[in-house]
């Protein structure tokens, strides 16, 4: 035994790791489960770099600063690269790093569960998400019907659908309208919206204004909203999806105008990803989802928090 | 200069030239969206909470706060004199800046004095003060109601409830954090 072994804080560890010994155990077979869904329907699993030279410009994302280049905040660059390259049906299950998001359910640090699928847009994918966490609940034994923080979750299919508009006339004190021209959206969904949606059934909230989705497709059918969604479980937002934008010419504009706000608010201005733009006009029409792995443990394993789902935070290093 | 993501429990902030002390804290980013801070805090001067949602682009001013160690001296007019030990200034607080803690100052005490601006605030108490107990009365053997304690007070007139076997004129250390009897002092 190795001196200092006896220490309280290191009895408090070996205390701590030993309690999250279920989630761990829950969430190594929830991994598993996932594979075997995407296999099965003949998804190829792949794994791009963590370490990229330039991410997705996005406003509110913030990379991670290594060496001449960046961690990635999200494999999306990427696993598109390979869409564009004749990859139609890909999965990664993968860690991604965010500069400064830490809370109840942040991690500067996550796992992300991404896939792309050609030839279907965001409404294929609300189906097949759907699918899929069905299919993993099955696999690791568990019912449809799960108590969540005192109340009660029902993942049977169909799950609810409900555009922003609804959800701001249903749940918040202000319009979509005001609260988008006051800069309050985000806080109103926060605050007023997301605690009240997702339960017992989770709910796809969707059609999200076109100035909120630096990546998606417009819609055809609902001018000035995109092809979005954000997927709520019991109030935990768990993933986001959209019809993918495959007009390289209108992608550069977009990511121009979130690099000049970013310039604006004194953040890193990323360099241009080129080489994805270049690749863009090849991509076929598809929808790409990015769900939340630990978030996904979390609300299966009746975890309010993060911290417990994860062996280590970055404060336990 | 901080900005938002600076936010902490703990972090003490100028808000409308006022000193603050994030007392609670919450993270959250809705999907693509900004950062959001949601704080509670607590203003240094006169106690007020304060809720507040701040976004990353938002940016405080550091409070200009100094604890002083200093030595008690006296209260007068509803004041309670202080006296800098490096310094030997002297400095006073009301009797509202002081509160509670007014039960443990006894003569030479010292203390932590929080000063915001060069002005005094408040005050930190060590954790434990050795009082004078000032009166007890005996103990009535067979107070069931009482249990094993009963009420006495202390050179500060503060009233506490201690083991039967306390009596006038002895020494006994208290808690400040919480109020309680933690030992009689040999």
């Amino acid at each position: 035994m190795s001196p200092g072994s006896n220490d309280p804080s290191s009895l408090l560890e070996r205390e701590t790791l030993a309690a999250k010994k279920p989630n761990l155990r829950l969430r190594a077979g929830l991994v598993q489960a996932v594979r075997h869904f995407f296999t099965q329907r003949n998804y190829l699993e792949v794994e791009t770099p963590y370490f990229i030279p330039a991410p997705a410009a996005e406003l509110h994302i913030d990379a991670i600063r290594a060496g001449k280049g960046f961690l990635h905040t999200s494999p999306e660059l990427c696993m598109k690269r390979l869409l564009a390259a004749g990859y139609p049906k890909i999965f990664q299950v993968c860690k991604c790093f965010r500069q400064g998001e830490r809370g109840s359910r942040h991690l500067p640090e996550f796992t992300l569960l991404e896939w792309y699928r050609a030839e279907t847009d965001y409404l294929g994918l609300m189906e097949e998400c759907e699918e899929m966490v069905v299919f993993v609940l099955e696999e690791l034994g568990l019912p449809p019907r799960l108590e969540f923080q005192g109340r009660t979750l029902d993942l049977q299919r169909p799950w609810d659908r409900l555009t922003v508009q609804e959800a701001f006339e249903r749940y918040a004190s202000t319009s979509l309208e005001r609260a988008m021209e006051s800069g309050r959206f985000d806080e109103i969904l926060a605050f007023e919206i997301e605690p009240s949606i997702g339960f017992p059934k989770p709910v796809f909230l969707y059609h999200y204004p076109s100035a909120l989705a630096a990546l998606a497709r417009l819609s055809k059918d609902a001018p000035g909203y995109a092809e979005r969604f954000e997927l709520y479980v019991a109030g935990v937002e768990l993933a986001n999806a959209f019809s993918e934008l495959t007009d390289p010419v209108e992608q550069r504009a977009r990511f121009e105008k979130e690099l000049a706000k970013r310039k604006e608010q004194g953040k890193t201005v990323y360099p241009m990803p080129e080489k994805f733009l270049r690749t863009l006009p090849f991509m076929p029409e598809s929808a790409g989802i990015a769900l939340g792995v630990d978030r996904l443990v979390m609300l299966l394993s009746n975890q309010k928090e993060i911290d417990p789902v994860v062996s280590f935070t970055p404060e336990e290093l | 200069m901080y900005n938002a993501s600076n936010l902490r429990k703990g972090l003490k902030i100028l808000i409308d030239k006022e000193p603050y002390v994030v007392v609670d804290f919450q993270f959250t980013k809705p999907g693509k969206g900004q950062a959001l801070y949601r704080c509670k805090l607590r203003n240094m001067i006169n106690g007020i909470m304060l809720d507040r949602t701040y976004r990353s682009v938002d940016s405080f001013e550091s409070a200009n706060l100094e604890q002083r160690k200093m030595q008690y001296l006296y209260s007068q007019e509803g004041h309670f004199h202080f006296m800098d030990l490096q310094t030997y200034d002297q400095s006073a607080l009301s009797a509202e800046q002081v509160g509670d803690a007014k039960n443990y100052l006894i003569d030479n005490l010292e203390v932590d004095v929080l000063l915001f601006d060069g002005r005094p605030i408040g005050l930190t108490l060590p954790n434990f003060v050795d009082l004078l107990v000032t009166r007890a009365d005996p103990w009535a053997k067979g107070d069931s109601v009482a249990g094993d304690s009963k009420p006495i007070t202390l050179e500060t007139g503060y009233t506490l409830r201690v083991p039967p076997f306390i009596e006038e004129g002895i020494k006994i250390t208290v808690d400040t954090r919480t109020g309680e009897y933690v030992t009689r002092v040999k």
